[in-house]
């Protein structure tokens, strides 16, 4: 298949749209806006749904609705945008109802910044909501990465019953770059995977127990409640993190970032490594779970360091790093925050700094 | 010997209504069913139950039922509806979820017409929470929250659902009614069928508002609430037709 020139967020709406997704609901806001508005021109060329909600909160309430007839549904938003998404992402997870969505990260707190940024990173990876529900979080660093995982990312939600969250940033979102789609399920395909949930959608059934569906969030009745927890937590178990090492073997510094960052850390191992230095990379691919065993694969004995690369301050993902590191080796930081994107240059001086250890 | 009344089958068969005495919501799930099964819409039928004590709808119904975020109903059934057509689907919300936190969604998929049907259980009072302040309380009337009754001065006054509703141009039809007497108990069943039967014929969005009455907290006996519903809430809430333009689209 050729290679076609997309910004992210369009390689993101043509993807979901690949994968089968006929319904989206948004709320605009920066930097995210070509997804809603690629999708109100595209959804309809192929019979699906798109609306503008009146909030992120009507959205996502629409998203779940959606979800409930069986149909891939999409939405996205990004950062103070997905932080009104907590309780209807919530509802998705506890009523089991497949859902993917895409947070394009811009600076916070607060209204923050339009510009990138990847501190929703512990809001992303531990609780997108209330009641300690977890998500597959997948989190590209190309414009190919993104349209690949938003395409799979459907499938995983239909196979789980469960919301999946695409942790992008606003570069990821608004850069240009060659990729290559996934490609287009046709309409057979995509009625027989609507089929395929008939027995629990909420679409209307005949009386009784044993046709009737009933989408229930929550119940009266605490035993049923924990049963359905404890199911939820073995369907979490059965999720593998993914992640990428780069040149990590033989590496006296290892750079750790996801995303964006983990891009620009990827670049300036290539520039150290073509000046005779040792470094390497580790990139989770899948921040929950995250790869807590990639950090098991670097040579603790000739490593100085690693260097947390993140576009958030204080760092986030420090946390998941210290817990695969295990105080084998110490942790440096090469943070920015607040809508500023990542130097290379501020990488390059990190990482010789433990080098010259 | 002919059968002329039976108990609707689209509520479990095997369950006794839990609803507080004098408490209205058992007649009106009982009216819904009873559409239901006169239209021939059972098997296609999807209830969005709101929260609070319309979120106990799930605990009687025998058919697809689903539960909004608090407020959230409008919102679900426009994903439902739009992603499923031929879906029936009403919401069963009350005062403070489709007043209160569910304002802005009430209005906005009234606003765009959406093609189903509300059915709005309005009592003046938060039921399940305890009884505090609604949108809908009225003046004097005290509340768990309003201990010295609604004060306009701090909380403002009741909202009228269907006259604010009545102000925009897409909602097809917006009719109050009231359970409180057999007569209105009728006319609530004839205004939930030409809600549902609405939807059916793709005209838009539907509206029944119903008053009815909270002993529980009122704090008043059944017969008592009854009489405070005639003399207080329909006179702040006159029941009537608000908007139908049910021949026209």
């Amino acid at each position: 298949m050729a290679r076609v020139l997309m910004k992210g967020c369009e390689a993101i709406a043509e993807a979901a749209v690949r994968a089968g997704c006929r319904f989206f609901a948004g709320y605009p806001i920066t930097p995210q806006n070509e997804i809603p508005e690629y999708l109100s021109r595209r959804l309809p060329e192929v019979g699906g749904i798109f609306v503008q909600g009146e909030s992120e909160i009507a959205s996502i309430n629409m998203v779940y609705g959606a979800g409930q007839t069986g149909t891939r549904s999409l939405t996205s938003s990004s950062s103070t945008g997905v932080s009104l998404y907590s309780e209807g992402v919530s509802f998705c997870a506890s009523a089991r109802i497949p859902i993917v969505y895409v947070n394009v990260a811009r600076g916070g707190p607060g209204i923050g910044a339009i510009q990138p940024s990847q501190q929703d990173y512990l809001q992303a990876a531990k609780a997108s909501g209330n009641g300690g529900f977890q998500m597959l979080v997948f989190a590209p660093s190309t414009v190919q990465e993104a349209a690949d995982m938003t395409y799979r990312a459907f499938d995983c939600a239909d196979r789980d019953r469960n919301p999946v969250l695409i942790l992008a940033d606003g570069v990821i979102g608004t850069i240009m770059e060659p990729v290559e789609l996934p490609p287009m399920k046709s309409e057979e395909e995509v009625a027989a995977n609507k089929k395929s949930k008939r027995s629990w959608a909420c679409v209307g059934h005949k009386l009784g127990r044993e046709h009737r569906s009933w989408i229930e969030p929550g119940s009266f009745d605490t035993t049923n409640l924990q049963q359905r927890n404890e199911e939820a937590a073995k369907m979490y178990e059965t999720w593998t993190p993914e992640w990428e090492a780069y040149q990590v073997d033989d590496a006296e510094v290892v750079l750790t970032g996801y995303g964006i960052s983990a891009r620009i850390a990827k670049a300036v191992v290539d520039e150290l490594r073509l000046e005779g230095k040792k470094a390497g990379l580790i990139r989770p691919i899948t921040v929950n779970p995250f790869p807590y065993e990639a950090y098991e694969h670097i040579d603790y004995s000739c490593c100085k360091g690693i260097l947390d690369v993140e576009m958030a301050i204080p760092a986030l993902m420090i946390h998941d790093v210290k817990a695969g590191v295990k105080e084998r080796a110490s942790i440096d930081t090469c943070l920015c925050s607040g809508g500023n994107i990542m130097r290379k240059k501020a990488v390059m001086d990190a990482a010789g700094k433990i080098l010259e250890r | 010997m002919e059968r002329i009344y039976a108990r609707t089958e689209t509520l479990q068969q095997d369950k006794v209504s839990g609803f507080c005495p004098g408490c209205m919501h058992g007649t009106v799930i009982k009216l819904i069913g009873e559409v239901m099964e006169e239209l021939e819409i059972v098997d296609k039928t999807v209830s969005v139950e709101g929260v609070g004590c319309c979120g106990l709808l799930m605990d009687y119904t025998d058919y697809d039922t689903t539960t909004a975020p608090h407020g959230r109903a409008c919102a679900v059934a426009t994903g439902l509806k739009r992603a499923n057509p031929e879906t029936i689907v009403y919401t069963y919300q009350g005062d403070g979820d489709l007043a209160a936190i569910g304002l802005g969604e009430t209005m906005s998929a009234a606003n765009r017409g959406e093609n189903f049907t509300v059915i709005f259980v309005n009592n003046g009072i938060y039921g399940m929470t305890g009884g505090q302040l609604a949108p809908t309380t009225l003046v004097g009337m005290k509340a768990a929250t309003a201990p010295k009754g609604r004060d306009p001065k701090e909380h403002g006054y009741p909202m009228h659902m269907c006259e604010i509703l009545g102000q925009l141009k897409a909602p097809v039809y917006l009719e109050r009614c009231s359970c409180n007497t057999p007569q209105n108990v009728i006319k609530t069943k004839k205004a939930i069928k030409k809600a549902f039967r609405n939807q059916i014929d793709g005209k838009g969005f539907s509206m029944v508002e119903i008053v009815t009455s909270c002993p529980t907290n009122w704090g008043m006996d059944p017969l008592g609430a009854l009489d405070f519903l005639e003399e207080k809430m329909l006179v702040e809430f006159p029941l009537g037709v608000y908007r139908d333009r049910t021949k026209e689209v």
